[in-house]
């Protein structure tokens, strides 16, 4: 066996594992430029764009979008109903999470499922069953209209659909992270004495913070966006019943780009505050939502 | 018998009560509602609305347009996971950070901003024209949107599987005279591919559901550019409950479809992980 030369042998180091080849090395770029450009063209050309149309015809234009009494009162109902939905969805996901990873009981299982179910759901059937319910022609809607209620194309229709849609997020948060802190010291907690709710609050609250954090913001980005859902139950009701997405979609079929770009960049931008706030919750706690 | 294991922990039936309460109140009654409300109809009317030739049109464009962007996505999600898992490169945690944006945008803003991006002046359109390559108002600014909206999807389900993947054990096979392609189609793929069939299958799901950033950039029209979500949104705006109920029940059929897959698929990833002996 002949030793090969020095060439020769630090091309054979080279090509060994982990090292980098001319091969790997083209993989790399290759890689990277694709990912790049594949982001660029579908993610960063629209965010910029919503800014860029937003701020066509100047600042003063974009401002201006705001001084009208439309575009206020759907920013106002938008706040409004993430208002309700998102205290209403935290409650419901801390105690389900409670009672789902805290206890082991038949059919479990079944309810996680069950509670995980709004996500698999279109956003255009969230709203159909709630006009199935309570519409001029659904199950209660005479009865409604007798007593004088309105659900459909009115508020508590618009918060019932953003409530469906954003039903799982704080608990499918809770749930795997309660389950795996396990309960050793909510355990220690009850049998030195403290009472339910005191354990909840100094013991298992302070673990659960960052995670809780996580799924309300995630739960109230949700409730703000919302569009296919909220479009069904709402009527269009210019002022009255249109939220921030559904205004956007008015204004933006009234070839108002400027307005319409202009709300969508609040938008956006709501977006981006909730991924910093996000980020920033992994990088503290190294925690990454398992999907 | 006893329904669960005892526990010194207080609060199970009042936390376990308000849930299932809440979530009969607000999911599984009005879901109910619309199982009855198509309950209501003939059978002849239920197949009358199914297979309406406009019905069927659309079918073929979510289902199909669906399929291309879950498979658009499988592709680029796992170079994007890829190139996100093993290189380092200036912006990656930037990048990283911004995979999630079309979880956290609304999908009305991505809608207008790709009609924007795409349309034949905009920035990417105008060089795309030249070609005869259309695509706002067609079927391919569909794909593009479902594409948008399903990407994190597969990226963040592949992601921790490509973390998890063992590299001694690359370098092994390398040590032994494997080649790099040997390596990933023997060691890589094989660990990664339930992690990416789950998010080929969720983006799938999502992208059939999907509404508020298609109809913008779609177009909309009758047998050609019109989704199944769009066509009950019509049905409605008609009045025409039985016949959006049916088809939102169709719609609800295949979601459970989608629901149950992604169980599966999840449960057989975990198995998998344990076989490998982790």
């Amino acid at each position: 066996m002949s030793v090969g030369t020095n060439k020769e042998v630090l091309a054979e180091i080279a090509s060994r594992p982990g090292r980098d080849t001319v091969l790997s090395g083209a993989i790399k770029v290759m890689f990277i430029t694709l990912s790049l450009l594949f982001l660029g063209a579908l993610l960063f050309a629209p965010l910029l764009t919503v800014f860029a149309m937003a701020f066509e015809k100047g600042v003063e234009m974009y401002f201006a979008s705001f001084h009208d009494s439309d575009t206020l009162a759907a920013i106002r109902l938008t706040l409004t109903v993430a208002a309700i939905v998102v205290p209403v969805n935290t409650v419901f996901g801390i105690a389900a999470a409670w009672a789902l990873a805290k206890f082991e009981f038949k059919g479990k299982s079944v309810l996680i499922t069950l509670i995980d179910l709004p996500i698999a759901v279109s956003p255009v059937i969230s709203g159909l069953i709630y006009v199935l319910l309570f519409g001029a022609q659904g199950w209660f809607g005479l009865w409604l209209q007798e007593h004088d209620i309105s659900i459909i194309y009115a508020l508590p229709g618009i918060v019932l659909a953003t409530m469906f849609v954003t039903f799982p997020y704080v608990a499918r948060e809770l749930i795997p992270l309660m389950q795996q802190l396990g309960n050793d010291e909510e355990e220690a907690a009850i049998t030195l004495g403290a009472g339910g709710l005191m354990t909840f609050f100094y013991v298992t609250l302070p673990k659960i913070r960052w995670g809780l954090v996580y799924g309300v913001i995630l739960c109230n980005a949700r409730a703000m966006g919302e569009f296919g859902a909220v479009s069904v139950v709402s009527g269009h009701i210019r002022g009255m019943t249109t939220t921030m997405p559904l205004h956007v979609e008015i204004l933006y079929n009234e070839y108002n780009f400027v307005s319409a770009f202009a709300v969508a960049s609040l938008l956006t931008l709501l977006a981006v505050v909730t991924l910093v706030i996000k980020t920033l919750v992994e990088w503290r706690t190294g925690y990454r939502r398992n999907k | 018998m006893n329904m669960r294991v005892p526990s010194i922990l207080p609060g199970f039936g009042v936390t376990l009560g308000f849930s299932t309460f809440f979530l009969s109140a607000i999911v599984l009654i009005p879901l109910a509602a619309l199982i009855a409300k198509t309950g209501t109809m003939g059978w002849s009317e239920f197949v009358d609305v199914l297979l309406d030739p406009r019905a069927l049109a659309s079918y073929r464009l979510s289902f199909g347009a669906s399929l291309l962007a879950a498979t658009l996505n499988s592709v680029f999600g796992f170079v994007i996971a890829w190139t996100l898992v093993r290189y380092e490169f200036p912006g990656r945690k930037f990048i990283d950070a911004l995979i999630d944006m079309p979880f956290a945008l609304p999908t009305a803003v991505s809608g207008i901003a790709l009609t924007a991006v795409f349309a034949e002046n905009g920035w990417i359109g105008q060089y795309l024209a030249p070609f005869g390559i259309k695509v706002a108002y067609t079927w391919i600014g569909i794909v593009i949107a479902l594409t948008l909206i399903g990407l994190p999807f597969v990226v963040r389900s592949v992601q921790p599987a490509l973390q998890e993947v063992q590299r001694d054990l690359e370098d092994a096979a390398e040590t032994l005279g494997a080649g790099r392609f040997y390596v990933f189609r023997r060691i890589i793929f094989p660990a990664v591919m339930p992690a990416l069939l789950t998010g080929f299958t969720m983006a799938f799901a999502r992208a059939i559901g999907e509404y508020g950033s298609v109809i913008f950039i779609a177009g909309n029209l009758p047998m050609k550019t019109e989704i199944t979500p769009l066509l009950i949104v019509i049905k409605l705006e008609q009045f025409d409950y039985a016949g959006a109920a049916a088809l939102g029940f169709i719609m609800l059929v295949m979601s459970f479809v989608m629901l149950l897959s992604i169980n599966l698929l999840q449960a057989w990833g975990r198995r998998r992980h344990v076989a490998a002996g982790r």
